[in-house]
């Protein structure tokens, strides 16, 4: 019952009386536009929208040489010389532990960081505050030869520790105050009365908070995951070993080449998608109620 | 431990004195891991960057190296024709693009936030691109692009335009077709976050409406835009922010080409950096970029009243 009234503030709560006569103007309400409205903007965009992704599918599955618009016969030709000789499997290995390590870092760090900022007032706050919102002005891009000075300071240059340490670092700020913002949304009387319950200050968070950041977390979580797979400077310039780099600078290779197998670069295009698409389709819901939750509000 | 604690007999008192207590210590606690991972990683390298932006740093050319006090400045403003040209590209690839992604992408976000036949598959396929990475977006343009085996050679076939015609080289269409590929992933980010924003806009202002007549344009003018104003202009802000310090793509799909025609600031520092090692040079122009995006963002917040009249 709590879970649903705190989380899902977003919809609007269903008619008291749904009045069953409904007058003609009533059709013209915002939420009923025409459908051709609707129907004809959103099939452009479609095409534009899908034309892309069947032409890298169509380059991946046809054979080389092949100028059919169909993509048939299929072959696997391109996936598997990718896979192997360019050392995709590899990379895509490297990319899901710098995936998957930068989102839990990231999740962890920023729910510390977004519960002291939601539930308490210290001294250094609005500084803090502050630091998170310039940091977003800083770009990662520039900073890139101090940050691999530090890198091979540390001994860190060509392990993928110095990846996941910098796409954490950058996306600490906006999760934090995302997360925050999602946790000022739960009620704090609802910790309280766990507190009184006998649950230490942990525990309350875990049992009575925790659940209901869900969808928030969901969000945070899965932009990490998505940011970090994607990126591609840090990647660049911390891994030079060919073992330990990415899918993105795999890719680069791959079109940077003197001439371009279009094929392989389409099969490896491919790879790089699927698991973001897979990612996205599973958040697409929570991300746009968790968004709603963690906006920032004046 | 467990057996002391379940021995000790007034449970409540001391539990009660921790609750209040440890909130002294522990926000700082909470906040310690991300800060100290700021501190080194972020305000280090930032301060750093300020540092060597004052020297004459350059490891491949290590005799020259010392103080150079605001020799890199001054050589910034007076004699380096690179800067104000790559400056000028910068800002019209981010009004451009952020103007474009916030028209199509509050279009996008209108369209799809109205009930219909199939809207959560249609969401699903229009916001997909946002998932996709800068390099892959470019993988996908330049299959697309190709001179050979592009669309515009089956445009040709249809008799529309000539063969083996490659828009990323050619000076005069690299900039509508880059524009066009950023578009492709960045439309979509617009278009999620004005849909969550619209979630809370409350019916009952389009019911009152209805009832005084407004029209649907009225409403959207009077009704929507207002409530998603901070929404807009934060993620505009946010957005521009990103397109001026992304490389990603330009990097991949033109590499600054053809002849320097799509070379932004951070591309000409990257390339003064990772190509001619010239850190402090690199490091000077960070800092005057820094300065740019951090003067316009202050003076966008301004004139926009972010936050305000509410």
């Amino acid at each position: 019952m709590i879970t649903k009234e705190a989380v899902v503030a977003a919809p609007a709560p269903a008619a008291a009386v749904p009045e069953p006569p409904r007058p003609a103007t009533k059709r013209r309400a915002w939420d009923e536009a025409p459908r051709w409205q609707i129907y004809l903007p959103l099939g452009v965009y479609l095409v534009f929208t899908l034309v892309p992704f069947y032409w890298i599918l169509l380059f991946a599955l046809r054979p080389a040489g092949s100028t059919s618009l169909v993509p048939w016969p299929v072959t696997s030709v391109h996936f598997e010389k990718v896979w192997t000789d360019r050392s995709f499997g590899t990379f895509f290995h490297n990319s899901v532990l710098v995936g998957v390590a930068t989102l839990i870092m990231t999740t962890l760090v920023a729910l510390a960081g977004g519960y002291a900022l939601a539930r308490f007032d210290f001294k250094v706050k609005r500084a803090f505050m502050l630091a998170l919102l310039c940091s977003q002005f800083v770009p990662g891009a520039l900073l890139l030869v101090p940050l691999f000075e530090i890198f091979a300071e540390l001994q860190m240059i060509n392990s993928l520790g110095s990846v996941i340490i910098a796409e954490t670092v950058f996306q600490l700020p906006l999760s934090m105050i995302l997360i925050s913002n999602f946790i000022k949304n739960v009620p704090y009387s609802l910790e309280e009365a766990a507190w009184v319950d006998g649950c230490n200050r942990f525990r309350a968070f875990r049992v009575v908070v925790l659940p209901l950041l869900r969808p928030g977390l969901i969000a945070v979580g899965s932009f990490a995951f998505v940011h970090s797979w994607n990126h591609f400077l840090f990647a660049l310039m911390f891994l030079n070993n060919q073992e330990k780099q990415t899918i993105p600078v795999g890719l680069n290779t791959l079109m940077s080449a003197d001439s371009v197998d279009l094929g392989a670069l389409a099969a490896g295009g491919i790879i790089a998608a699927v698991p973001v698409v897979i990612v996205f389709a599973f958040i697409q819901k929570w991300l746009i109620t968790g968004f709603s939750a963690g906006a920032v509000k004046g | 431990m467990a057996q002391a604690a379940a021995v000790a007999k007034p449970p409540r008192p001391p539990r009660r004195r921790r609750a209040s207590a440890t909130p002294r210590r522990l926000p700082y606690l909470l906040i310690a891991p991300a800060a100290l991972l700021m501190l080194g990683f972020i305000a280090y390298p930032v301060l750093s960057v300020f540092y060597y932006s004052l020297q004459e740093y350059n490891p491949t050319k290590p005799w020259r190296n010392g103080f150079a006090g605001f020799d890199n400045f001054t050589h910034i403003f007076t004699e380096d024709p690179l800067f104000r040209d790559t400056l000028v590209f910068s800002a019209k690839w981010v009004v451009v693009e952020v103007g474009l992604q916030l028209m199509f992408g509050l279009a996008l976000a209108l369209i799809v936030n109205q009930t219909f036949v199939g809207r959560a598959l249609g969401r699903a396929l229009v916001f997909s691109p946002w998932a996709v990475s800068g390099v892959l977006t470019s993988a996908i343009w330049v299959l697309l692009y190709n001179s050979q085996t592009g669309v515009t050679r089956y445009l040709a076939d249809m008799g529309i335009g000539d063969y083996g015609v490659s828009w990323l080289s050619d000076t005069s269409t690299v900039f509508p077709a880059a524009v066009v590929a950023d578009l492709w992933r960045g439309v979509p980010f617009f278009a999620i976050l004005i849909l969550a924003d619209l979630q809370s806009v409350s019916k009952d202002l389009y019911e009152a409406a209805e009832v005084d007549g407004a029209s649907r344009f009225k409403q959207f003018l009077h009704i929507t835009l207002p409530h998603l104003k901070d929404a807009i202009i934060l993620s505009t802000l946010l957005r521009a922010v990103w397109e001026f310090n992304n490389v990603d793509l330009l990097y991949t799909l033109t590499g600054g080409g053809p002849a320097g025609a799509t070379t932004t600031l951070p591309l000409y520092i990257a390339n003064t950096s990772v190509e001619s090692h010239d850190f402090g040079y690199a490091s000077a122009l960070t800092t005057v970029a820094f300065v740019i995006l951090l003067f316009c963002s202050t003076v966008y917040l301004r004139l926009s009243k972010f936050g305000g009249e509410k």
